[in-house]
């Protein structure tokens, strides 16, 4: 263990120089090609295919856009140093007919539409309330969305993070069955010992007895989140893209465990639920308990959710904000703009130093409150048969 | 306000992805590491408890060969010590029966010269008395005729002799 640490602190530091590194150059870079072209501040320009063309006349920067379009998701992935090519994803969707397409996203790049199969598509305008995403042209001009099972920037992201945790955690086990008793050095040595940390720290004192049967999901959400945040802290593909800075991923996760906490409550969880230890007027006839109880079963994921989001979401924000800065202040002559740059790279490395933490203590945070709500529903009413009626409730210990 | 409109296409994947990295985790890894990893702490656990004990049991050791080293440095000391005891015995012993044995020796020797001289005197007294009584009878044969009065003569001079011996 103690070996561990040195090792650990080194790589966590050549991890953060990379992401500074990365940071320094291809944020800023991200915004700079514009330059080039018009040798003028207006280098939002380059930024995007359709948010930017309308602006580029106006030769102001228009911050929101800019933060908004690399906050969300898109159907190509960017690659450094260029705007006008990015890596083409497959766009699968189903037709107002029901029929399946499947093509490349560079058909559809800067406003082009794409027919296929007597179906013509392309990425909506600005001014549509479809914006960005992939929408069917009718024959009478009107927009169609089709349901989108695209492999957009996100859901790449999403399988290679997969792979990832995939492969991280199938070596730990490997090691296990190859080695045996053996200690684990590099990244089964860490791994493990992150392992460990969840599963001793947070899952076993708080589910005990029940450890073992809830470890799993656990030990997956705490490795899925982590390796998704860290990898959305890497500029370049593969990393990038703002995965748990989406709400849909963060909802798909905080679901699960809501479906995990509920299918697996016990009896007493329920009658905690909807016939709480309370008098019975607060019950009876108006439920005015079980409404409140049963709010509280319904935030906790909503809680999980918006606070994973919002976290993440922040971080890069304000990273993408501090970048911004140079541009803002482009415009008021070279001693301010190369004062802000060093500010601002300085700023933003920080902040990407303070990401890392923050991945990880997120993922460590959705892991544990998890745990505590899945450990909620595996209360079997022990205050009960001792006969201590006026324990508060377990439930209400989080509101 | 896209942001938080959960997108569709999104939510499936995820699903599915998070579905696939779960089943394949909880079919192959994590049972399996948390097995070991509990196995692996039970194995030290088990090993430091083993070490302590060993190592008491060599202190023991470690005291029980101290005590009989002890023992024996103190059972060799006596053996030396006895060992001495017995030896300066035997010398006393031995030059005491030596002693007694010259003694025996000499006292034999002595008796036998004691005994050689005696009889070595009485031949010579003899021989000397014979010879004398021959050398003056040849003398006395031609002076004297008395011969009981020359051998009064010759006895006092004869012990005469004897008393210088």
């Amino acid at each position: 263990m103690h070996t561990l640490f040195p090792l650990m602190k080194r790589l966590l530091f050549t991890l953060m120089l990379v992401i500074a590194a990365w940071t320094a150059v291809p944020a800023a870079h991200a915004l700079t090609p514009g330059t080039e072209h018009s040798g003028a501040p207006e280098v939002d320009a380059a930024l995007d295919g359709q948010a930017v063309e309308d602006e580029a006349e106006s030769g102001k920067i228009n911050p929101k856009e800019i933060i908004f379009d690399h906050l969300m998701d898109r159907y190509g992935w960017e690659v450094p140093f260029n705007h006008h090519k990015s890596i083409p994803l497959p766009i699968i969707v189903f037709d107002k007919e029901g029929h399946l397409h499947i093509f490349l996203s560079s058909k559809v790049e800067h406003d082009a539409t794409y027919t296929t199969g007597g179906a013509t598509f392309r990425i909506a305008g600005a001014d549509s309330p479809y914006k960005g995403k992939v929408v069917q042209i009718l024959s009478d001009g009107q927009e169609y969305k089709p349901w989108d099972f695209s492999i957009t920037k996100n859901v790449c992201a999403l399988f290679i993070t997969v792979l990832l945790v995939l492969w991280a955690v199938m070596g730990v086990a490997r090691w296990h069955k190859r080695f045996g008793h053996k200690a684990p050095r590099r990244v089964t040595g860490i791994m493990e010992t992150i392992i460990t940390f969840i599963y001793d720290g947070v899952i076993k004192p708080t589910l005990k007895d029940r450890a073992a049967k809830f470890a799993p999901y656990l030990l997956t959400v705490f490795f899925f989140i982590l390796f998704m945040n860290l990898l959305g802290l890497v500029v370049i593909f593969p990393g990038g893209a703002n995965l748990t800075g989406n709400i849909a991923v963060t909802l798909v996760l905080s679901v699960i465990t809501f479906f995990i906490t509920n299918i697996f409550g016990t009896k007493h969880y329920w009658k905690e639920i909807f016939w709480p230890d309370v008098p019975l007027w607060l019950k009876f006839p108006i439920p005015i308990m079980p409404v409140i109880e049963l709010f509280g079963a319904l935030t906790k994921p909503a809680a999980l959710t918006v606070r994973l989001f919002a976290n993440m979401m922040g971080g890069h924000m304000i990273v993408i904000v501090l970048v911004l800065l140079i541009f803002i202040f482009a415009a008021m002559g070279p001693v301010v703009t190369g004062a802000t740059t060093v500010v601002s790279v300085l700023f933003s490395i920080f902040m990407l130093l303070i990401d890392v933490l923050v991945s990880f203590i997120q993922a460590y945070v959705f892991t544990m409150l998890s745990t505590i709500f899945i450990s909620f529903a595996q209360e079997r009413g022990e205050h009960e048969a001792h006969g201590d009626k006026h324990e508060p409730l377990p439930s209400t210990a989080n509101k | 306000m896209e942001l938080f409109k959960p997108d569709f296409g999104l939510i499936f994947w995820m699903f599915v992805a998070f579905g696939i990295l779960f089943f394949c985790l909880w079919k192959w890894a994590w049972p399996v590491i948390i097995k070991g990893v509990e196995s692996r702490a039970d194995l030290i656990d088990k090993g430091v408890e083993y070490a302590q004990s060993a190592k008491e049991q060599l202190d023991n050791a470690r005291a029980e060969a101290d005590r009989q080293i002890a023992e024996a440095r103190r059972q060799q000391a006596d053996i030396l010590r006895e060992a001495d005891k017995m030896k300066t015995r035997i010398i006393e012993e031995a030059r005491d029966a030596a002693r007694v044995e010259a003694r025996k020796v000499m006292d034999a020797a002595k008796l036998s010269i004691d005994q050689e001289r005696k009889q070595a005197e009485e031949a010579l007294r003899k021989e000397v008395s014979s010879m004398a009584l021959a050398v003056a009878d040849k003398v006395v044969r031609q002076q004297m005729a008395d011969s009981a009065a020359q051998r009064k003569l010759v006895d006092s001079l004869i012990d005469e002799m004897d008393r210088t011996n």
